[in-house]
């Protein structure tokens, strides 16, 4: 896991940058935190870094926008949903055939989640603008750039001295 | 010769159906809310949505017809809401129509929701002078449009991140006050002190375009750090800031372009502070100001007939092979 630390928008867009250099085609995000904890932030600088130059808005009431850059990103919403069984109608699946797909709060259908995916999960730091925000690869998609991602991430990265685990 | 036209709607958690007379006079009116059904999940679940419109299309499009005291085979046209919205309980509609349609031999129309959003305040208001500025404010959208005339629309500006409706609900659900949150946060201002926390208006001053995730962002750090401020007095600030924002903005738009008064449209506008502070500000500013009564504010169907008489008389029906688009832009001139 690898744990860094966003003291402000630039950093959180720096961190989302440095994802994106990383993702191909048919990657899944599974982003997790509570409100106002960064995620939809973090999904415009994402987009952002891939060349959508589309405004990237809350998908919440939608369930899921579709924007295209130099990959296509998929951006997805599970906040009104009720669990796992629902996912079924999001069509993860066909999705995942096209572009980059990131979710929120994708703690709600985790277990519908394919295994090979990059967790990214948010939390509140000290000060109002801080963040700590903590990266999981997951199953053999990731297996070859973890250490590329490490490395990438290393301008934020810090220590993690307790705390919950991704 | 009047056309009446039946509007028929579901692109969220309300199954409508409504008979309109000639874009103007509401035959019938029904709405068949899902808001008990959905309050129990904290907001609108989507498979239960669509499911219970399934449910609900027919014996409401019954209602609305008999009320109106009349067939199907007599109508002139069936409008239905084919975006944005959710994409099942789109389709639920949208299908409904086709096949009333096609039995009945009547032609059909696929109507923009944000659109027969605008429209609702003509149904009770025909002689709205243009142009007009128009605040859209919804669970799914937040708009600032100047109408320069029929079917002329400016969007001027749109939200960067959270739509305002969206921020009240998630702020309701955040400190556990339920669904929806913007009647709950409404009702709880009303015995609140709006001076009583600082929430910041983001981009209040500049362009057109709004973001309510910093203010939802605020309140969660404000309950962070004070977890007994009272209920009441969190609903009274965090109302007054967007309050703020919307009609400032709004202001600023009717002095830009010349309009003669400024329309509320969308759930939102059911707000009782919004309505206040934007009778206050149009007072002040010389405006006429427009609040449509709340059942024309949040969904319903006559709005959809009622653009649709509009819509028929300047691009023709639709085809029956009409698609449901979950992200339907606000057509822009």
């Amino acid at each position: 896991m690898i744990s860094c630390e966003s003291t402000s928008v630039d950093d959180t867009a720096g961190i989302a940058a440095a994802v994106a250099e990383l993702v191909i085609d048919g990657d899944l995000l599974a982003l997790v935190g509570g409100l106002g904890a960064g995620k939809t932030a973090f999904a415009r600088e994402f987009a952002g870094a891939l060349g959508v130059t589309q405004r990237v808005t809350s998908p919440t009431f939608t369930l899921a926008n579709r924007y295209e850059g130099r990959l296509v990103v998929n951006h997805l919403d599970v906040y009104r949903m009720e669990g796992a069984g629902e996912s079924r109608d999001l069509g993860i699946d066909e999705l995942l055939d096209d572009g980059v797909t990131l979710i929120e709060w994708a703690d709600v259908i985790m277990a519908a989640l394919p295994e090979a995916r990059l967790d990214i999960s948010f939390g509140f730091g000290d000060g109002d603008d801080d963040r700590i925000i903590r990266l999981k690869p997951h199953g053999t998609a990731w297996e070859g750039r973890s250490v590329a991602l490490a490395d990438a991430l290393r301008r934020w990265s810090r220590v993690e001295s307790e705390g919950p685990p991704c | 010769m009047s056309r009446r036209i039946l509007g028929i709607e579901t692109s969220c958690d309300e199954t409508a159906a409504a008979v309109v007379e000639d874009g103007q006079k509401v035959l019938s009116s029904v709405v068949s809310s899902q808001v008990e059904i959905h309050g129990r999940f904290g907001g609108v679940v989507p498979e239960v949505a669509s499911r219970a419109h399934v449910e609900a299309v027919l014996p409401v499009v019954g209602e609305a017809l008999a009320v109106a005291e009349m067939e199907g085979p007599d109508l002139d046209a069936i409008a239905v809401t084919h975006g944005p919205g959710l994409i099942g309980a789109l389709l639920v509609g949208v299908s409904a129509a086709k096949a009333l349609s096609l039995a009945w031999d009547v032609p059909l129309l696929g109507v923009n929701h944000l659109e027969a959003h605008l429209y609702a305040a003509f149904l009770e208001e025909p002689d709205l002078e243009m142009p007009l500025v128009v605040l859209l404010v919804s669970g799914g959208h937040t708009m600032l449009i100047v109408m320069d005339g029929h079917l002329q629309y400016r969007v001027l500006g749109s939200t960067l991140d959270d739509a305002a409706g969206e921020a009240f609900d998630k702020v309701a659900r955040h400190v556990g006050l339920g669904y929806p949150g913007g009647p709950i946060i409404d009702r709880l201002a009303a015995q609140g002190n709006r001076d009583a926390i600082r929430f910041p208006r983001a981009m209040m001053a500049d362009g057109w375009d709004f973001s309510f995730s910093g203010v939802k962002t605020s309140v969660v750090n404000h309950m962070r750090h004070h977890p007994d401020t009272p209920v009441e007095d969190l609903a009274a600030s965090f109302q007054e800031a967007v309050a703020d924002v919307l009609v400032t903005k709004a202001r600023r738009a009717a002095a830009e372009v010349g309009a003669r008064g400024i329309c509320l449209a969308g759930g939102v506008a059911a707000n009782s502070r919004l309505r206040e502070r934007l009778r206050e500000g149009c007072a002040a500013d010389g405006l006429r100001s427009f609040l449509p009564s709340r059942e024309m504010c949040t969904d319903n169907a006559a709005m959809v007939a009622a653009v649709a008489w509009h819509r028929l008389a300047a691009d023709g029906p639709s085809r029956l092979d009409l698609g449901a688009f979950p992200s339907l832009p606000m057509p822009d001139e």
